[in-house]
């Protein structure tokens, strides 16, 4: 099958060569925009998360992916799940608002806890950071699709498995005709 | 003409489309769901100490202390789209410092086949009701809410406050002796 798809490729001239590149960059530069439509559009800097531990169980596990919105406008409140960073850490943690406290001016802090931990986030925090405040938040959880997030984590887990699946992805579509 | 290949993919794709299709009518068909439900609270014994809270600053702070029943039935809740309710008791006040302040005092997970009909005497709060600063003491306005974020199957993940509240103050004087 890979020989006759290579003989096709020689067959090919150079003008329908470079409609196939084309095509493939349009591929890369629609998913792209689609992406950073979405960031606009729900104010998050990463609307789709996969969630990667299981401390929000038996609500979310490992390879669930959660849809995220970040109004400014509308103020954080306890129950609502937040996907915060904390500095000196990588990998974003998505665990449920406990506590809120709200000043006059506006300004206000939060703590947090995964359903699944026993004690709160203080000791998941940077070291001495108490509360957390808008500005780590990422975005909320607004909606949920379980298993689909476990495509990501194999890929990262088994890079291999990324590159092949590219390579096979970017062969098709240079190779293929309509 | 149909070798193996194409036939394993035209199955996988069928079977995708479908899973697909089933999951986005089961998003529909419960997204315009309220979940609302009434919940009834109330306070059996308020206390207010002044402590220093050693998991966070220094400095000697109100800690609340109380007990609470609650009746709430949650049955109503469940559908074919509602894994599980996450139902957490909220405590809101404003005082001094803070012009809104929340805290959850008791939460409970309530999976689908559990048991949701919620009837609770003298409960003990699960969470230590700490104030950012000293604004408990004598407080007027307290009020508990029951809420419960429902996490469905695949679709959206609401948070709904039930219909029903309790408000409660806080003693003038702080009490020394630790609470029995």
């Amino acid at each position: 099958m890979l020989g006759s798809m290579l003989e096709e490729f020689q067959r090919m001239n150079k003008r329908q060569f470079f409609y196939q590149v084309l095509s493939f960059g349009m591929i890369v530069s629609s998913a792209l925009m689609i992406w950073k439509g979405l960031m606009v559009v729900t104010g998050s800097e990463s609307p789709i998360v996969v969630v990667l531990s299981g401390s929000m169980e038996p609500a979310f596990h490992r390879g669930d992916l959660l849809f995220l919105t970040n109004p400014a406008d509308e103020p954080i409140r306890v129950g609502e799940i937040v996907v915060f960073k904390i500095e000196g850490r990588d990998i974003p943690i998505v665990h449920r608002v406990l506590k809120v406290h709200e000043r006059e001016n506006g300004t206000s802090k939060f703590l947090t806890k995964g359903d699944n931990n026993r004690v709160d986030d203080r000791g998941l925090y940077a070291p001495g950071q108490l509360w957390l405040t808008p500005r780590d938040v990422v975005g909320r959880a607004k909606g949920f699709l379980p298993y689909v997030g476990m495509v990501t984590i194999m890929m990262n887990e088994y890079p291999k498995l990324k590159y092949a699946v590219l390579a096979c992805l970017g062969l098709y579509v240079l190779i293929h005709r309509e | 003409m149909h070798t193996f290949l194409t036939r394993g993919n035209a199955l996988l794709t069928f079977t995708l489309s479908v899973l697909a299709g089933l999951t986005f009518f089961c998003f529909l068909s419960t997204g315009l769901n309220a979940y609302s439900a009434t919940a009834t609270i109330d306070t059996v014994k308020v206390l207010v100490k002044n402590v220093p809270d050693y998991s966070a600053q220094k400095e000697k702070q109100d800690l609340g202390y109380l007990m609470f029943d609650l009746q709430a039935n949650l049955n109503p809740l469940f559908n074919w789209n509602a894994k599980q309710l996450f139902v957490f008791l909220t405590a809101e006040y404003e005082s001094p410092d803070n012009k809104l302040n929340q805290v959850v005092l008791w939460d409970k997970i309530i999976q689908r086949g559990e048991n949701a009909n919620l009837d609770m005497k003298n409960m003990n709060t699960n969470y230590y009701f700490w104030d950012d600063g000293n604004g408990l003491r004598g407080n007027p306005n307290v009020t508990l809410t029951l809420s419960w974020n429902v996490i469905p199957n695949a679709g959206m993940l609401s948070i709904v406050r039930g219909s029903g509240s309790h408000t409660f103050s806080f003693p003038n004087e702080y009490t020394n002796v630790r609470a029995q």
